[in-house]
């Protein structure tokens, strides 16, 4: 559905991916793994098209969106839980949902599909007109991700999603991500906590110094050695 | 009613009329600062093209009143937009103060490009609507005053109303929060960003025409000063928000009335920047300003 072919992407001068190529079948979980500043939220941002490759394609469902404004992005299926959430803090609820919604028209879809988020996250109804700032981390997680599936997207780019929640949040959003999987959104996951990601996931790619040095199923990436060391904590 | 309860009744008739002008200029100042954080020095120009367009509309063009008005929005709207195309889109990557000394740039071309083209002689502005003038408890009130509040608060309300209950309202707050985020989101950036000077450059050229009618004379460089002052008044309110530049702005107009009507008008334009002083001091986050805090 996905396949990235030898990107590289720059910040100025530094030399932030390194030729990566990596893959997502259709109706998968892949999930993306590594440290800090590896480039994992810069490669997300870049199939957003909120970074343009240098050189390199991305291709998504047969055509090349490298360098593709952000919009048509978004229009083509694509829609990103950005990293910290950035939910728009001084909108409603409801708001930030229709603001997901924005690339359509079709009113009908739009209502069910916020019908659909509601019943998912039963949280974000009862909240619908409260200021969406005033939210626990959680709560704006999962607006976040609700915002990102007004746009219906095929593939979904989810940025980090367990930061800065307990863990007991962390295991109720990974469910959910199982969840939105399950019903035919293809998933690209990027984390650091790598047990969680590999564990819902189906092929994974461990990413280094804006380098890909591993991939693999998730099971055999779970079981390698050297990320058993450098990810799983022994 | 004694002498001094009704000269402050009448300063504050005056100030609110005067203010309504100042409102209208800062909204534009304060929403091209709220999307791409510029301070754009050309926008006190963008009110002078507005006079003028209404001024040509009137006088070669016979249009009456209204219709002359909408010319000016529209024809200011347009212009405003190509300068952000033209000027200011290139440089959307580059430093900030980049971007500031091209403004001050649009801003001179504006005003001594105004003067090739139409002279510099001020002319008169025609007298459009009747005159009037009503005595209400020794409190004198002109008809263009009441035109000037009553055009100042429809379009404040319109502008509400597009703001929060429309799509390309939404989009601009969300532009206006996370440029990135909204770009997530599938917003065109560039639209919303047009689309804003469009709007922040017919609330200007509005505030033009209101004034022509007003003081009846126009002239290449009467942008400067009021540009200035609604630029005090949208950061007295509080740069970004646009209740901010409206009370910023009725507060200028009634600062600067009581001071002309109680001390004398050779002080009103340094009552006007003493208080950009003040509030840089005291509070430079603006009157209805406050700290952003974010939850991470």
């Amino acid at each position: 559905m996905l396949k990235i072919e030898d990107i590289n992407v720059y910040y100025g001068a530094i030399h932030a991916l390194k030729g990566i190529s990596l893959e997502v079948p259709e109706g998968e979980i892949v999930t993306l793994i590594g440290a800090n500043g590896a480039g994992k939220s810069t490669t997300l941002r870049t199939i957003s098209g909120l970074l343009k490759p240098r050189t390199g394609t991305i291709t998504f469902e047969g055509k090349n969106i490298a360098g593709s404004p952000a919009q048509d992005i978004v229009k083509q299926g694509v829609s990103q839980v950005p990293e910290g959430r950035r939910i728009f803090a001084n909108m409603s609820v409801l708001e930030n949902l229709e603001l997901g919604a924005y690339i359509r028209s079709d009113s009908k879809g739009i209502a069910q599909d916020l019908e659909n988020v509601f019943q998912r996250f039963p949280r974000l109804r009862e909240r619908k007109s409260q200021v969406a700032g005033t939210l626990s981390g959680g709560e704006q997680q999962m607006l976040a991700m609700g915002r990102a599936l007004m746009s219906r997207p095929r593939l979904l780019l989810l940025d980090e999603p367990s930061m800065g929640l307990a863990p007991l949040l962390v295991k109720e959003i990974f469910a959910i991500i199982k969840e939105i999987n399950a019903s035919g959104t293809t998933i690209l996951l990027v984390e650091q906590n790598a047990n969680m990601a590999l564990s819902i996931a189906q092929k994974a790619y461990v990413l280094e110094t804006g380098r890909i040095t591993l991939s693999g199923t998730a099971k055999e990436l779970s079981e390698s050695e050297a990320v058993r060391k450098a990810y799983l904590g022994g | 009613m004694d002498s001094f309860l009704q000269q402050f009744y009448q300063q504050l008739v005056n100030g609110i009329s005067l203010g309504s002008i100042y409102a209208l200029i800062a909204l534009g100042y304060t929403m091209v600062y709220g999307i791409i954080r510029l301070i754009n020095f050309a926008h006190g120009d963008i009110y002078m093209l507005g006079a003028y367009v209404a001024f040509f509309a009137t006088t070669v063009f016979k249009l009456p009143f209204f219709p002359a008005l909408i010319a000016a929005m529209v024809v200011s709207a347009l212009v405003g937009v190509t300068i952000e195309r033209f000027a200011y889109r290139p440089l959307r990557n580059a430093p900030k103060i980049a971007v500031l000394i091209t403004a001050i740039g649009v801003s001179l071309f504006l005003e001594y490009g105004g003067m090739l083209a139409v002279s510099p002689q001020p002319r008169t502005f025609p007298a459009l609507l009747p005159t009037g003038i009503f005595h209400i408890g020794g409190v004198v009130i002109n008809s263009y005053q009441i035109i000037i509040l009553a055009v100042s608060l429809i379009l404040m309300a319109i502008l509400t109303y597009i703001v929060h209950r429309t799509k390309i309202g939404k989009a601009m707050r969300a532009v206006s929060f996370d440029n990135d985020a909204a770009r997530l989101m599938g917003i065109d950036v560039d639209r919303v960003i047009s689309f804003t000077f469009a709007i922040g450059s017919a609330l200007a050229a509005a505030a033009g025409v209101l004034v022509g009618i007003y003081y009846n004379s126009i002239d290449p460089l009467m942008g400067i000063m009021p540009g200035l002052k609604a630029f005090v008044a949208a950061v007295l309110g509080g740069i970004g928000i646009l209740p901010g530049a409206m009370l910023g702005g009725v507060i200028m107009g009634v600062v600067e009335a009581m001071v002309s009507g109680f001390i004398s008008s050779t002080f009103r334009d340094a009552a006007a920047f003493g208080i950009l002083i003040l509030i840089l001091l005291f509070r430079p986050s603006g009157l209805l300003g406050k700290n952003v805090r974010e939850k991470v």
